[in-house]
C-alpha cells in the first residue's frame, strides 16, 4: 500500500494506482480550476486532455492520470 | 542531455508498437528502441491495471521483447524531431534518440464533442473512464450512463460492470440500419473489437438504446434524445465518447503525407518519407488486429524482412475492410452539430465558447483571435470537435507537440 | 467604387493606418493576401515600450506609447491591455551606469523612470535570481494582446466605412493604384505599402530584411512575473550585431501565462524552430530566472521582424512616386509604433503638421548601410 496526501489529507491506495484515481477515490472531483474558474476533472484517462492537471510535490500542471502514486507524494488540487 | 542511437525507433508501445518491435527483432543485427509516454507499456487496449499488464497477448509479446535486443523506455513523451532524431521528455530530463528508421505507432484518442454540461467534473470519456478504472479508480455501485458512439461503449460498459459499477443505460447515436449492416459484415472479420458487440449478451438487462444521444448533462443526470423524445436519466457519472481520432501530430511534424486525417502509407506501411513507417491507428481505426498486423509489417519492412512482410498482406486486407466498416457504422449524425449552445465551452483549455467561434471562417483565424486550440492539450480535444462542427481542418503542427518543461526544450 | 486610399497589408500597422485615415473621412480599402493580423503581427510579443536606441526612436516610441495609453480606455477586454510597466534589469555595476544614463534620458523626455537597487528589484520580482545589481522601472510601459487589438482597429476602420478584402494578393503598386493577382486593377488617390516583411517586394526602394525571432509561452503561473523584464544587454542584442543573438526578455500575460523572448537572426528564411538558438535563448533566461526551468512550456513559435538598417521604420512618401507611401519596416517595435506611424502618415497625406517631426522616418532619408 502507498500513502500520500491529497490537499493535506493522508490517504492510502493500492500500489500502481494513478494519482487521478487516488484523487477521485478520495472524493475530490475538482482537479483544477479552468481559466474562467470552473472546476474540472479527469476526462480522457490517457494524458491527452490535460484536464486532470494538479500540483504534485510543488510542481504545477502535472497530468495526474499519467503519474503513479508513490509514498509521501503531496498532491494539491483545484489551483 | 542524454543522447542515444538506435537502428529502429518505435514511438508508441501499444499493440502496433510492440508487434513491430517483435517483428523487427527477427533481424539479429538491429538495435531496437521502443518509447512510450505511459508508465507501463501496452497502449490503450492492453493498458496495465494497477501497474500490472493483464492481457495474455501483451504478456506474451512482452516476454518476447524481454529476450531480444530491445530497449524499452517508458514515461518518455516524444515532443519533437530534430533531423533524424527525436526529442523526448522523461521524468529525469530530456533524451535525444537518433534512428536509422522510425516506426510511428502512436495510436488514437477518444473523440469528445461539446454539449451543455460536458465540462462538468462528473462527465468523462467512455474509454477514458475505463482507463481511469484501470488506474485504480473505484466505481463500485456507481450509477453510470455510457453514451456516444462506437464499439468501445460496449467494451467500456462491460468492463465497468465487471468492476461493480451499475450501468444505467447505454446510448448509441448511430442508426439501427447502420448497426445491422455492420453486424452482418462481422462474420467476415473475427475481430477482437467485435467481441464488444457480442458483449451485449453479457450486458443483458442494461437498457441499450440506438438512435439515442445526449443533449445535456448536469451533476445528477443526463438528458437523452431518443426518437424525438427526451428523457432524463439519473446517474453519478456520465461516460461519453464518440469513437476515436488518430494521433497523427508526430507524423505531421515529420512532414508525412496525411489524407482525410490519417497518415498515408504504402504496402509496407512506409509513409511518404522513406524510412519512416506508421502502423496501427494513425493509419486507420481498425482495432487491435489491425494494429498488430500493421505493426508486424512495419517491423519486418523496416528491417529488410520483406518475405515476412509480404506474407501478412492478406491478413491486413481483412483488417482494412473492417476499419472501413467501423467508420461507416459509427458515422456521426448531423444532429450532434447542434448540441452546443452559444455559451457552451468548446476549447476546454482556454474556455472558448461556441458562440465566440462562429464569427470565424477557419481554424487559424479562430485560434489567433480566441486562442481556441492554443492551450495545454494543443487542440487534441477541440480540434476534432471543430472539425466536425465547422469542417475546420488544421495542418499546422509545431514542436513541442506536448508541453514540456522549459529546460527540456 | 473608388477609394481615396488603398492600404496593402492588414497587420497592426495597416490596421492602425486604416483606423486613422478613415476617422479623417477618407474612403479606405484594406487588402491582405492572407487574413487580418496573420503576418508578423501574429508572432510578436505585444510589449508597448519606450526605447532610446536613437533620438528618433525615442520620439516615435514615446509618442506612440502616449497614443496607446489613451486608446486603452476604449480597447475591449480581449485586447488584454495591461499597464504592467517594464523593468530593465542590470546584472552588474557597469549596467547600473547604463540604468542611470537611461533614467536621465527618459526623464528629459518627460517619462518617469525609477532606479531600483538589487533589493528593490528582488522585492518587485522575487523570481529573479539574487545578486543582480538593480534595474530601471519604467512605469508607463504596458502589454497588449496585439491580435485582438488589431482586430479592434480594423473593426473601428470598418465602422468608419473602410472596406476590407482578405485573401487578396497585390502584385504591383503604382501611382495609379494596385494590381491584384487576378488581374483586377484598383485605382486610388493614395496607396500605402504596409506589407511588413514583404514591403520591399512591392516597393524595391524600401530596404527591408527579415530578422527571425523565437518565442515560447508557458502554462499559467499567476504572479510568477509581474513586469515585463528585459536585460539591459538587450540593446546590444537588438542592435549591436549582425550575428545571431539572444536576450532575456520575459512578459507576464494577463492570463498568468509567461511569454519568453527573444532571439534575433538575420539571413534565415525558414520559419522552423531552431533548437540550438532556442536553447541559447532559454539558457540566457535561466541565468536571470532559474525557476523558469521547470515551467511547463505550451508552445514555441517564430516570426520575422521587418528590419531596416538603421532600426527606424519607413513612414512617408516613397521616393520616385507621387502617391505611394510606406508604413513598413518596424522591426521589433511595430506593435508599439503602429499608432504613431498611423498618425504621422495621416498628417502627411492630409498635409497637416505632424505631432512629431516625420523627417527621420521618411523613406527618402539617406541610410548608411552597415
Ligand atoms: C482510451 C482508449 C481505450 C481503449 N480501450 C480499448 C479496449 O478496451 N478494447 C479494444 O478493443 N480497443 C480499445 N481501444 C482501441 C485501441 O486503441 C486499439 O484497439 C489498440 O489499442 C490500438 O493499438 P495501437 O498500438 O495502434 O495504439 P495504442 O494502443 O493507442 O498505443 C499507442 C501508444 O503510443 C503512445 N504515444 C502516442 N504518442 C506518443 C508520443 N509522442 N511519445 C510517446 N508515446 C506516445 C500512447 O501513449 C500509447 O501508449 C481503446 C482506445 C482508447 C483511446
Ligand atoms: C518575435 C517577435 C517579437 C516581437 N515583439 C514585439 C514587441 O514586444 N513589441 C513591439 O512593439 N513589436 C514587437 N515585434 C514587432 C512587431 O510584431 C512587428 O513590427 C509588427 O507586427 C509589424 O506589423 P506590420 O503590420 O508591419 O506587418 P505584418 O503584421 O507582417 O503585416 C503585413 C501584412 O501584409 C500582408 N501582405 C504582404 N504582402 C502582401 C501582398 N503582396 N498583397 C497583400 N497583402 C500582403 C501580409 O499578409 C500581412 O498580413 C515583435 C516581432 C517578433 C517577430
Ligand atoms: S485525464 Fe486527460 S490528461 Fe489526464
Amino acid at each position: 500500500m502507498i500513502t500520500l496526501t491529497i490537499n493535506k489529507i493522508s490517504i492510502t491506495v493500492d500500489e500502481g494506482t494513478t494519482i487521478a484515481a487516488a484523487i477521485l477515490n478520495a472524493g475530490v472531483t475538482a482537479f483544477r480550476k479552468s481559466v474562467t474558474g470552473e472546476p474540472r476533472g479527469a476526462v480522457c484517462g490517457m494524458g491527452i486532455c490535460f484536464e486532470c492537471r494538479v500540483t504534485i510535490d510543488g510542481i504545477a500542471h502535472q497530468r495526474s492520470c499519467n503519474v503513479i502514486a508513490a509514498d509521501g507524494m503531496e498532491v494539491v488540487t483545484d489551483e | 542531455m542524454n543522447k542515444v542511437t538506435t537502428d529502429v525507433l518505435i514511438v508508441g508501445g501499444g499493440p502496433a508498437g510492440m508487434s513491430a518491435a517483435v517483428a523487427a527483432s527477427g533481424n539479429d543485427d538491429v538495435r531496437i528502441t521502443v518509447v512510450d509516454d505511459n508508465p507501463r507499456i501496452g497502449g490503450q487496449i492492453w493498458r496495465a491495471e494497477l501497474g500490472k499488464l493483464k492481457s495474455v497477448e501483451a504478456l506474451e509479446l512482452l516476454a518476447l521483447l524481454d529476450q531480444q535486443w530491445i530497449t524499452l523506455v517508458n514515461n518518455a513523451s516524444v515532443f519533437s524531431n530534430d533531423g533524424s532524431s527525436v526529442l523526448a521528455e522523461t521524468p529525469s530530463g530530456r533524451i535525444q534518440i537518433e534512428y536509422k528508421s522510425l516506426i510511428l505507432a502512436t495510436g488514437a484518442r477518444e473523440r469528445l464533442l461539446p454539449f451543455p454540461g460536458w465540462t462538468l467534473p462528473n462527465v468523462l470519456g467512455a474509454a477514458g473512464l475505463q482507463a481511469l478504472v484501470k488506474g485504480g479508480l473505484d466505481v463500485q455501485d456507481k450509477r453510470i450512463v455510457v453514451a456516444g458512439t462506437g464499439p468501445l461503449l460496449l467494451v467500456a460498459a462491460e468492463y465497468l460492470t465487471s468492476k461493480g459499477a451499475r450501468i444505467v443505460a447505454i446510448c448509441e447515436q448511430t442508426t439501427n440500419k447502420k448497426l445491422d449492416r455492420f453486424a452482418l459484415g462481422l462474420w467476415r472479420s473475427p475481430s477482437k473489437i467485435v467481441q464488444g458487440i457480442s458483449l451485449r449478451s453479457k450486458l443483458r438487462g442494461i437498457p441499450y438504446y440506438r438512435n439515442a444521444w445526449v443533449t445535456k448533462a448536469d451533476l445528477q443526470s443526463v438528458t437523452i434524445q431518443h426518437f424525438g423524445q427526451t428523457t432524463d436519466i439519473e446517474c453519478d457519472m456520465f461516460a461519453c465518447g464518440f469513437h476515436l481520432v488518430p494521433n497523427i501530430e508526430l507524423a505531421q511534424l515529420l512532414g508525412c503525407e496525411v489524407a482525410d486525417g490519417f497518415v498515408s502509407v504504402d504496402d509496407y506501411q512506409q509513409t511518404s518519407i522513406s524510412d519512416v513507417y506508421c502502423a496501427g491507428e494513425p493509419t486507420s481505426i481498425g482495432g487491435v488486429e489491425a494494429a498488430v498486423v500493421e505493426g508486424k509489417i512495419a517491423g519486418f519492412a523496416a528491417t529488410g524482412q520483406i518475405i515476412e512482410a509480404n506474407s501478412l498482406f492478406r491478413a491486413r486486407k481483412k483488417t482494412t475492410a473492417f476499419a472501413k466498416a467501423l467508420d461507416q457504422a459509427f458515422e456521426l449524425r448531423d444532429e450532434l452539430k447542434t448540441l452546443a449552445a452559444s455559451s457552451t465551452i468548446v476549447c476546454r483549455c482556454e474556455d472558448v465558447q461556441y458562440g465566440k467561434l462562429t464569427d470565424h471562417d477557419d481554424f487559424r483565424m479562430a485560434k489567433l483571435q480566441t486562442r481556441c486550440g492554443m492551450g495545454a492539450c494543443q487542440g487534441r480535444i477541440c480540434g476534432a470537435a471543430v472539425e466536425f462542427l465547422f469542417g475546420w481542418k488544421d495542418r499546422s503542427v509545431r514542436p513541442p507537440i506536448f508541453p514540456v518543461k522549459m529546460e527540456n526544450l | 467604387m473608388s477609394y481615396d486610399v488603398v492600404i496593402v497589408g492588414s497587420g497592426i500597422v495597416g490596421a492602425a493606418c486604416a483606423a486613422s485615415l478613415s476617422a479623417s473621412r477618407l474612403r479606405v480599402l484594406v487588402l491582405d493576401s492572407s487574413g487580418i493580423a496573420t503576418g508578423t503581427t501574429a508572432a510578436g510579443m505585444g510589449h508597448i515600450v519606450l526605447m532610446d536606441d536613437s533620438e528618433a526612436q525615442l520620439a516615435l516610441t514615446g509618442y506612440s506609447r502616449k497614443l496607446w495609453n489613451t486608446l486603452a480606455q476604449e480597447l475591449p477586454a480581449d485586447a488584454e491591455y495591461e499597464h504592467c510597466g517594464t523593468i530593465w534589469v542590470a546584472a552588474d555595476e557597469d549596467e547600473m551606469n547604463e540604468v542611470r544614463r537611461k533614467q536621465i534620458v527618459y526623464a528629459s523626455h518627460g517619462s518617469d523612470a525609477e532606479i531600483l537597487d538589487g533589493r528593490a528589484l528582488r522585492e518587485l520580482e522575487p523570481n529573479l535570481r539574487g545578486g543582480l545589481a538593480g534595474g530601471l522601472l519604467v512605469q508607463d510601459d504596458s502589454v497588449v494582446y496585439q491580435l485582438c487589438a488589431t482586430k479592434f482597429l480594423i473593426e473601428r476602420a470598418a465602422r468608419y466605412g473602410t472596406t476590407i478584402r482578405t485573401g487578396t494578393n497585390v502584385i504591383e503598386i503604382s501611382d495609379d493604384g494596385v494590381r491584384l493577382e487576378n488581374g483586377e486593377v484598383i485605382a486610388a488617390g493614395v496607396i500605402i505599402n504596409a506589407a511588413g516583411v514583404f514591403a520591399s517586394e512591392l516597393s524595391p526602394e524600401l530596404k527591408i530584411v527579415k530578422r527571425k525571432g523565437h518565442l515560447a509561452i508557458t502554462e499559467r503561473y499567476p504572479n510568477f512575473v509581474r513586469h515585463q523584464l528585459i536585460e539591459l544587454g538587450y540593446l546590444k542584442s537588438a542592435h549591436g550585431s549582425d550575428g545571431d543573438s539572444v536576450a532575456f526578455n520575459v512578459q507576464p500575460r494577463i492570463t498568468g501565462q509567461i511569454l519568453l523572448g527573444s532571439s534575433r537572426q538575420f539571413g534565415v528564411e525558414s520559419n522552423q524552430i531552431d533548437f540550438e538558438i532556442l536553447k541559447r535563448m532559454t539558457n540566457r533566461a535561466f541565468e536571470y530566472m532559474p525557476d523558469l526551468k521547470t515551467l511547463s512550456t505550451v508552445r514555441v513559435w517564430t516570426g520575422f521582424r521587418p528590419a531596416t538598417s538603421d532600426n527606424l521604420p519607413y513612414i512617408g512618401k516613397i521616393p520616385g512616386h507621387e502617391n505611394v507611401y510606406a508604413a513598413a519596416g518596424h522591426e521589433g517595435l511595430g506593435i508599439t509604433t503602429s499608432l504613431g506611424t498611423a498618425e504621422l502618415l495621416t498628417s502627411a497625406i492630409l498635409g497637416k503638421k505632424p505631432a512629431i517631426p516625420i523627417e527621420p522616418y521618411l523613406p527618402s532619408r539617406t541610410i548608411t548601410e552597415h
